[in-house]
């Protein structure tokens, strides 16, 4: 029982992670119609920067800042100088160009720090364990990932549902012809948008120092999860990235954690944990099929 | 007179023709299994080439089926080597390495792959179809990692090449040989499938659906059929690939190596057929060469690529064939 609780909680911050990766992408996805492969670079790039000054200063609170400031600056600047040229375009061209995006980052992470993966010191008063149950300890940082996590959802929702600049974003991502000819300045949004993406993969690439190690290409393992979880969700839905980040972070996590026992109860130990690692490693796109086939949009459609 | 289409085409031919003999007396026999790497990439950007530039379908996890191919080439090597079937049930499967087995396997597996596929990805259109296939290719990879008995990771290295009567697919020249009329025959079956009734559907799918749809034509069955030709394609364009590096491995399923395929064949020339063969030339000779000069050739080649996508859009056999080279 305590078991599960705390892969509930893995599950949790898993899906945390994808929810700041996704909640950025697929309004960019939804208001500006452009595919952007290059989300996962900010996230790596946040993840280094973050880890530099960390490893220089030893402030952890002055990584975040760091790092979110460098995936905000990164964001910026590839929507000006290479974004705002494809938007008119097909489909393919933005795909060929942030691919080529991607290629450029990674390498340059590689000339810059090398080819050796870094690692991030959890910071000071977060490396210990909390005891949430009697015999369920967990580690602090987690906890703080969470919970940093759930306010700046809430924060996004109070941004998305409470304030005008929301709810242009919102009808935006809706239809942007509209909200155009209604003296919006969506190129002025789409910036914002664009920025405020970055900054939540750069924020989710800091988290994920302490945990994951940073090295060059660490993006892109977590740009495919987030593109499951916007198709699951639906494309320029925030409430459909919160529901998509968190079916996937409990379907990956539970499966990986709790499949290998079960398969064990009909299957031979061997054969089990093969078809365990398997199935587990292919869970999450089964979903995926799963959810096309029933909603081929998504579970919450913006264009519903 | 011919065209200047038809001269590009037949000088380019004369030219990939000649390749061995030339090499040979240049004492440069490494050119050969580059060429014949050019050539293999060339068969699999050009099955992309059919999704891409003919039916607007944006696979983004073409090397899929690439991988699978090899895989089943590199499988039934493997049991071969091993002595032990594929499968005891229902039916006792030995292992193999008859080409004249494992390449059809190889296509079939693949074409089998593409379709379970393609069926669930063609439920959706423009972003969510590009974002799909780029899961499912991501699965395979991961499937096929988590496969322990396969080698995981590490992939599995053959011990022989594929076997075929009357050839010897380890001599350099004729393996080469191989590859070239494997690529040939594609090109000319695809020439004449996207210029039939059906690849007028095909290309009419891809520029307005709606339209199709409207006309009374189920566009869908059409888009699936070419995505499951261009997935055996692929399929076989791995089976020569593990042959040719003796090694098979889920890196060559990386959703890189999609993207790879799809550069080559933008900058061959979107909708072309023959174009990305010139674009996966043109990219293994760049990669080739600024690997020589510096470790960090994405470094430049990504700025490239971005650059090119902005200025220019008709792909290197516009630049040859006239400005606009798109067959339609």
């Amino acid at each position: 029982m305590l078991l599960i609780l705390e892969q509930l909680l893995n599950g949790l911050q898993l899906g945390i992670t994808l929810f700041l990766m996704s909640a950025g992408l697929t309004l960019v996805f939804g208001i500006m119609q452009v595919i952007n492969l290059a989300h996962g670079s900010f996230y790596m790039i946040g993840a280094y920067v973050g880890a530099t000054v960390a490893g220089h200063t030893g402030s952890f609170p002055l990584a975040v800042g760091a790092g979110v400031a460098a995936a905000m600056v990164t964001g910026c600047l590839v929507e000006f100088l290479v974004l705002r040229h494809l938007y008119a375009r097909e489909h393919l061209d933005q795909v060929l160009a942030t691919f080529g995006l991607i290629m450029f980052f990674n390498e340059l992470t590689r000339v810059i720090w090398g080819r050796q993966p870094l690692f991030v010191e959890v910071p000071g008063p977060l490396a210990r364990s909390i005891e949430l149950l009697p015999g369920l300890p967990y580690p602090a940082y987690r906890l703080a990932v969470i919970a940093v996590g759930l306010l700046v959802a809430a924060g996004l929702w109070f941004i998305f549902a409470r304030t005008r600049l929301g709810m242009q974003i919102r009808a935006g991502a809706v239809n942007r012809e509209m909200i155009g000819a209604l003296g919006v300045n969506i190129k002025l949004l789409y910036t914002l948008v664009f920025g405020l993406g970055a900054m939540l993969a750069g924020l989710a690439g800091i988290m994920a120092g302490p945990i994951l190690a940073v090295e060059s290409g660490m993006g892109e393992s977590i740009l495919i999860l987030t593109f499951v979880v916007i198709v699951i969700g639906g494309i320029g839905s925030i409430r459909g990235a919160v529901a998509g980040a968190l079916l996937v972070g409990m379907v990956d996590t539970l499966g990986r954690a709790f499949l290998p026992t079960i398969l064990k109860l009909f299957l031979a130990a061997s054969t089990a944990d093969g078809v365990a690692a398997s199935l587990s490693s292919m869970a999450i796109y089964i979903l995926m099929a799963i959810v096309l086939v029933v909603k081929p949009r998504g579970l919450f459609p913006a264009h519903a | 007179m011919p065209s200047r289409k038809h001269l590009t085409l037949g000088g380019g031919l004369f030219l990939l023709l000649l390749l061995p003999p030339a090499a040979t007396l240049a004492g440069e026999p490494y050119l050969i299994s580059l060429a014949s790497r050019m050539l293999i990439y060339g068969l699999a950007a050009a099955s992309l080439d059919l999704l891409l530039g003919y039916g607007a379908m944006i696979s983004l996890g073409h090397a899929a089926f690439v991988g699978v191919g090899a895989y089943v080439v590199g499988i039934c090597h493997f049991h071969n080597f091993e002595s032990q079937p594929l499968f005891a049930w229902p039916f006792l499967l030995p292992g193999s390495e008859n080409g004249l087995v494992v390449l059809p396997a190889a296509v079939l597996v693949a074409a089998l792959a593409a379709f379970v596929i393609g069926a669930l990805s063609l439920r959706t259109t423009g972003m969510h179809f590009i974002m799909i296939t780029l899961a499912f290719a991501q699965m395979l990879f991961y499937f096929f990692v988590s496969l322990e008995k396969y080698g995981g990771d590490d992939g599995l290295t053959m011990y022989a090449r594929t076997k075929l009567p009357g050839l010897d697919l380890g001599d350099k020249t004729q393996f080469y040989y191989l590859c070239l009329a494997a690529l040939v025959l594609f090109l000319f079956l695809a020439a004449r499938l996207v210029h039939s009734r059906f690849g007028l559907i095909i290309r009419g799918a891809g520029n307005n659906d709606r339209r199709i749809r409207g006309l009374g034509v189920a566009s869908s069955r059409y888009k699936l059929v070419t995505f499951v030709i261009a997935g055996g394609t692929a399929g076989l364009a791995g089976a020569l690939l593990a042959n040719q590096t003796e090694y098979v491995s889920p890196g060559l399923m990386h959703w890189t190596l999609s993207g790879e395929l799809m550069v080559m064949v933008l900058l061959g020339g979107l909708g072309t057929l023959y174009g990305p063969v010139l674009g996966a030339v043109v990219f293994l000779l760049l990669e080739e060469t600024l690997a020589m000069y510096t470790e960090h050739w994405m470094l430049y080649m990504g700025p490239f690529l971005v650059v090119s996508v902005i200025f220019f859009k008709n792909g290197l056999l516009g630049l040859l064939t006239g400005r606009k080279a798109r067959d339609d």
